[in-house]
């Protein structure tokens, strides 16, 4: 039993990183209704950034602060490129059109940066919790938990921020309807520019802690794919859904792994998640905490 | 119900409006004025260039021609969000309104101008932005029992019927505190109750708090019996301006609308 808890904490302290790259598509969903593809890219440009001003010499604050400086030059960027010389197309284009954005940052990110592995060190060690580990010999990562924590404080602010102020009900307004945001007075350019600097602030802090776990190298681009499940798990303009549909695909993966994986041969960890959400589709499409959409005919 | 009482200053001028989509003529040279207070109804058959006239004077469309004045200001070309900062409010004619969102969020958007708070502020929601919030919630309470729909503020605008979505957008669009009002058919699907409860509306908006209003309107009793001042659209082109009796005797409204032997 203390070796299945064991499991099933790490399996949702895991969770939560995938909530955190979840979280950067929910964003932009839910303010411009775009499937952003380019989230995942977001995320390698931002680790990738940080490190590279650490490797320049700067002390670590200054170079979170630069690579922040940095996402919030590629919001007003993207906004003036992608988002206005397309405005109002079908959604299918806009999403097209991340893909080549998310080409594009890859490549100017490799470019300025280089494409070797760099490691990077947020002073907290990965290792077990020495007091849990003495009272009930469960392992849990030490590095895990904070890394819970600061997600935790992330979805906190950003709940507050999209319930209860004015930019955040022009953001979810701006989804609702384009035109009607317009004629409240809601600017969408400011919109966009304010709805991409937060998801760059949450890539940000997604890049730092799987850059801190995984090395900061291109393989974190491919985190946009294990967000897919988290994403129909939870429905795709939830921030709470996010958060659950993470805690839901970690959990249910490293259990799946140590319980079912002998029985089949071990490896299905890295597909489980997959297959949960195709079964999820079946049943309730719109996700744990998606908006039923009602059309009236 | 040409009282004559409301002869204010002109608010609104449109000069010479001339609009095309391609080869599509929308508007060809309307000019005409809006007096503060009144109650302008624009009418014309199907077609005739009335929801791209209103499109102009929000700067949802720019005109080719012309130039529209508000308060003094002559533009030739407006934007939308422009326009709203100047106080110019509308509703439209497929209802607009953010369907995720409750009755009172929707309705809280229209406060969107007037409040201030900082970006930082409200990513904290901290000191003015919280402060804020409360303040203008309270201003959205007036607007809602002002249209009585106290028992729908929570609702989420997408399940309510069509009739009081159409209320919730003019509660919208009031929570704005607008000078001047744009209402595209207001009454357009509505059943009779539904159309009596918002004349009654738009009359209250008009004499208690003194906003101005251009509407479109097709049921013909609703515009007569409203309306200061109504503007006839035929083909893009101006055929009449006047008041209400006057309109309805007008030889070549009545061809617009029955047509004419040629």
């Amino acid at each position: 039993m203390q070796f299945f808890f064991e499991v099933l904490i790490g399996g949702l302290l895991a969770g939560v990183m995938y909530s955190l790259v979840a979280l950067g598509f929910v964003l932009i969903y839910k303010a411009s209704g775009v499937f952003n593809f380019a989230q995942g890219a977001m995320v390698f440009f931002a680790a990738l950034t940080t490190v590279g001003f650490i490797s320049m010499g700067a002390p670590f604050w200054l170079a979170v602060a630069l690579a922040l400086a940095a996402m919030v030059a590629l919001a007003f960027f993207t906004e003036r490129v992608v988002l206005r010389p397309l405005v109002n197309q079908p959604q299918i284009t806009l999403f097209m059109a991340t893909i080549g954005l998310s080409f594009f940052i890859e490549g100017i990110a490799q470019l300025t940066w280089g494409a070797q592995v760099h490691a990077l060190d947020l002073g907290i060690a990965d290792e077990p919790i020495e007091w849990l580990m003495g009272n009930t010999g469960m392992n849990v990562s030490k590095f895990d938990l904070v890394a819970s924590g600061i997600a935790a404080a992330l979805v906190a602010v950003l709940a507050v921020f999209f319930s209860k102020t004015r930019t955040g009900r022009a953001l979810r307004a701006v989804a609702d309807d384009h035109q009607a945001a317009l004629a409240v007075g809601i600017s969408l350019r400011r919109i966009w520019v304010i709805v991409w600097m937060v998801a760059g602030f949450v890539a940000l802090v997604t890049g730092l802690l799987w850059g801190a776990r995984n090395g900061v190298q291109f393989a974190l681009t491919f985190l946009a794919l294990k967000a897919l499940p988290v994403l129909i798990l939870g429905g795709f303009e939830s921030i709470a859904g996010a958060i659950v549909g993470g805690l839901i695909v970690g959990a249910s993966e490293k259990l799946a792994e140590v319980y079912i994986g002998p029985h089949v041969g071990g490896g299905i960890e890295s597909w489980f998640p997959y297959v949960l959400a195709l079964a999820f589709l079946l049943v309730r499409p719109e996700g744990l905490f998606g908006e039923r959409r009602i059309d009236r005919v | 119900m040409t009282t004559g009482r409301k002869a204010g200053a002109v608010i609104l001028e449109i000069d010479d409006i001339s609009l095309a989509f391609g080869g599509v003529v929308a508007l060809q040279g309307v000019s005409f004025d809006v007096r503060a207070h009144e109650i302008r109804a624009i009418i014309g058959p199907n077609g005739a260039g009335k929801s791209s006239m209103l499109n102009v004077i929000n700067g949802v469309y720019h005109p080719q021609q012309g130039s529209v004045a508000f308060k003094g200001h002559r533009r030739h070309v407006v934007d939308p969000h422009e326009a709203a900062r100047q106080g110019i409010a509308r509703t439209f004619q497929n209802i607009a309104l953010f369907r995720g969102m409750t009755v009172l969020d929707n309705i809280m958007t229209g406060r969107n101008l007037k409040m201030n708070s900082n970006f930082l502020q409200q990513a904290l929601y901290w000191g003015a932005a919280r402060r804020e919030e409360l303040e203008h919630r309270a201003r959205v309470e007036t607007v809602i029992d002002f249209l009585e729909i106290e028992h729908i503020r929570k609702t989420p605008v997408g399940r309510l019927p069509y009739g009081l979505q159409k209320r919730v957008e003019l509660a919208r669009a009031l929570a704005a505190e607008p000078e001047l009002l744009l209402l595209d058919e207001p009454m357009a699907g509505m059943n009779l109750e539904e159309k009596q409860d918002m004349s009654r509306f738009i009359l209250d908006v008009n004499d208690q708090l003194g906003t101005t209003i251009v509407l479109i309107e097709h049921d013909m009793s609703v515009v007569m019996d409203l309306s200061d001042r109504v503007v006839v659209l035929d083909y893009g082109r101006k055929i009449a301006d006047g008041t209400p009796d006057e309109v309805r005797n007008n030889k070549d409204v009545i061809d617009a609308y029955l047509g004419v032997a040629h």
